[in-house]
């Protein structure tokens, strides 16, 4: 049985219609890229994954291991393990990453009926994980994400992919706005997460991103439906080419 | 009987049955009783009053008693002289008819004096309990002398229907340092009316702190005088719900040159509550290089709750920087989701981003076992509230 299966999904944003009929299907232990133009419907896909209320699915089905994913609240999907990593990290004044944190990933292992970590073997994790993520522990401190340079905000959100250990990982754009150095890094807290029980689906803009992290296959989405399926081969194809040699034009629409 | 003559009837009543005190204390308190006689309870008609009704205040009937404080950790409590040194010549009764009530049955009056160059290292406590029926006019002079450290908390709770009017003085000498905290818990049925009146010495640094938790109908009045050099940080924070009402009133009067004053009021309103801010910074024409920032944020969680918010500056000096600002919002819809996203539910993730914003506030209060206890209320609080 697939860990996640779209079919034919439709998604409004207010009267816009941004995805017009997407099939995916991605099985536990696989790496799944994502790629299309500025606008094609990248980033709702992640969003309406993860449960955003911004949006409404107007058609179609998503199943994630056995259930029907629409029916779940965004905390319920994360507590059945599912994880978005986000294009732009929301700063939270007032509320230390570590508080969050702890709040977060002992709500998802009760959830999974483990039992809850107190401070000490918490911080016994998390300090493993910040090690792998080259990340200053002082970031703990810190309120979440709140004053983080845009490599950091990118970082702290594979981070808490890493202490979460979710099943299913959307990371949308991780790649943007990262100079080579961070993104090395990223690649690497990614690619030390991937295991045959974990699938992920990786949505970008760039085919750089993918020299790093390698995917098993590749799908070109444009206005709003996937209109190309590949190996890793297809996104090697795409930077060559541009979108343009696939017959894809940028822009489309705003998403 | 004309109106006001019918609302100071009953007090007339009780300000008669009251025990004797000192003949200058006596003579304070008719000169009060009659100028609260003359002013009656302020109408929405008056604009210091536009948007608190106290009507409620003025038809109830309340017996007088005389308040008993708790104070805890303080210095022996200063000899008459200095009571009757200030009293009644900090804040004003003139204009304001809550102080002339107050004034009116001045009786067991707390006053704190902390000598000249002392540091009291622990922080002075002051309580003072409503009682159900009762109308109780605590009165606290703190009296701190130059180049003087010390701390004081002041707070208020009981239950049932009450009204509080309170009155406290401070008078601070040069160079002092003064950390002022008002922590009001009031009952939810309760009236709660304040004025703190600060006149503060030059390079004196002066902190106050006004938490609002409780209470049906609250006015707090604050109004600081600056001297040169002085700063001031005047924080307040309030919390309503229910149908809830608190005003706060802040008067920042910059006298002198080179003072400095902060001034953060944060206000969290859910259900039918309604809240006012009215923020006055004065600045001097003397009082030039005066350096004065005042916020006001306030966190909406209804479609209900209602917030006036007003600065008021009026700036004589021209070699000045005052800058204001004030925000009414909601939670931030993208942060919620960010929780959610991460497992926590829609309910905690709630209560943690309005925890979240009275942090800094918090965060500003330096006697540990009062920041303690108030995260703990407020945490309660919007679990308790949080949808």
């Amino acid at each position: 049985m697939a860990l996640l299966e779209i079919k034919d999904l439709h998604a409004t944003v207010g009267d816009r219609e941004i995805l017009k009929g997407i099939d995916l299907t991605v099985n536990a232990g696989e790496v799944h890229a994502i790629m299309g133009p500025n606008g094609s419907g990248k980033s709702t896909l992640a969003q309406v994954l993860a449960g955003r209320e911004l949006y409404t699915v107007t058609g179609g089905q998503v199943t994630y291991d056995g259930k029907n994913l629409l029916e779940l609240s965004p905390e319920d999907r994360a507590r059945a393990g599912i994880f978005l990593a986000f294009q732009y990290p929301v700063e939270i004044p007032g509320v230390s990453n570590m508080y969050f944190l702890k709040a977060a990933l002992n709500t998802v292992r009760k959830a999974q009926g483990q039992e809850e970590l107190d401070a000490f073997d918490f911080l016994t994790l998390v300090r493993d994980k910040m090690t792998l993520m080259g990340m200053d522990q002082t970031l703990l401190n810190r309120p979440v994400n709140t004053g983080f340079s845009g490599g950091e905000k990118k970082r702290n959100e594979i981070f808490q992919m890493a202490v979460l250990e979710p099943r299913l990982a959307v990371l949308d754009e991780t790649d943007s706005g990262l100079d080579i150095d961070a993104l090395k890094l990223v690649a690497h807290g990614v690619n030390t997460l991937r295991s045959p029980d974990r699938a992920m689906v990786l949505v970008t803009h760039y085919q750089r991103l993918l020299d790093y992290i390698v995917p098993d296959f590749v799908h070109v989405l444009s206005g709003g439906r996937i209109v190309k399926s590949g190996g890793k081969d297809l996104a090697l194809q795409l930077e060559k080419e541009g979108y343009a040699g696939l017959g894809i034009a940028d822009d489309e629409e705003a998403a | 009987m004309s109106a006001v003559a019918e609302q100071t009837g009953q007090w007339l009543e009780e300000f008669t049955k009251q025990a004797a005190v000192a003949p200058w204390m006596q003579q304070l308190r008719e000169d009060a009783f009659q100028r609260f006689a003359e002013l009656g309870f302020p109408t929405t008609h008056d604009e210091e009053w536009r948007f608190t009704n106290v009507a409620p205040i003025a038809r109830a009937k309340f017996g007088n008693v005389s308040p008993v404080a708790c104070v805890l950790d303080a210095l022996a409590m200063a000899e008459s002289s200095v009571a009757e040194a200030y009293l009644g010549k900090l804040a004003s009764f003139r204009d304001n008819a809550f102080v002339a009530l107050n004034t009116a049955f001045l009786l067991n009056v707390v006053v704190i004096q902390v000598p000249r160059g002392a540091t009291v290292e622990k922080p002075i406590r002051i309580g003072y309990a409503g009682i159900d029926g009762a109308h109780l006019a605590p009165r606290t002079l703190i009296v701190v002398g130059a180049d003087a450290h010390c701390t004081i908390v002041e707070s208020y709770s009981g239950t049932g229907s009450y009204f509080i009017n309170a009155v406290t003085e401070i008078v601070a000498g040069d160079r002092a340092v003064v950390d002022h905290y008002k922590v009001q818990r009031e009952g939810n049925t309760a009236f709660h009316i304040s004025t703190t009146h600060a006149q503060l010495g030059r390079s004196t640094n002066f902190s106050t702190h006004s938490i609002s938790l409780g209470g049906a109908l609250v006015r707090n009045d604050v109004n600081v005088v600056m001297s040169e050099g002085t700063e001031a940080t005047v924080n307040g924070l309030y919390i309503v719900n229910g149908t809830q009402h608190i005003d706060n009133h802040t008067s920042i009067d910059h006298a002198k040159p080179h003072g400095t004053s902060h001034e953060l009021y944060k206000g969290i309103l859910d259900d039918k509550s309604s809240a006012v801010f009215n923020g006055r910074i004065i600045v001097r024409k003397d009082a030039q290089k005066t350096d004065s920032k005042q916020t006001n944020k306030n966190l909406v969680l209804s479609d209900d709750a209602v917030i006036d918010t007003k600065p008021e500056l009026q700036i004589l000096a021209d070699d000045v920087r005052c800058t204001h600002g004030a925000t009414i919002g909601q939670l931030d819809a993208e942060a919620l989701f960010y929780l959610q996203s991460r497992g926590i539910g829609k309910q905690q993730a709630r209560s943690l981003l309005t925890y979240a914003f009275a942090q800094d506030v918090i965060d500003r209060i330096q006697v540990p076992d009062l920041r303690d206890q108030l995260e703990k209320v407020l945490f309660e609080k919007f679990h308790e509230h949080a949808r």
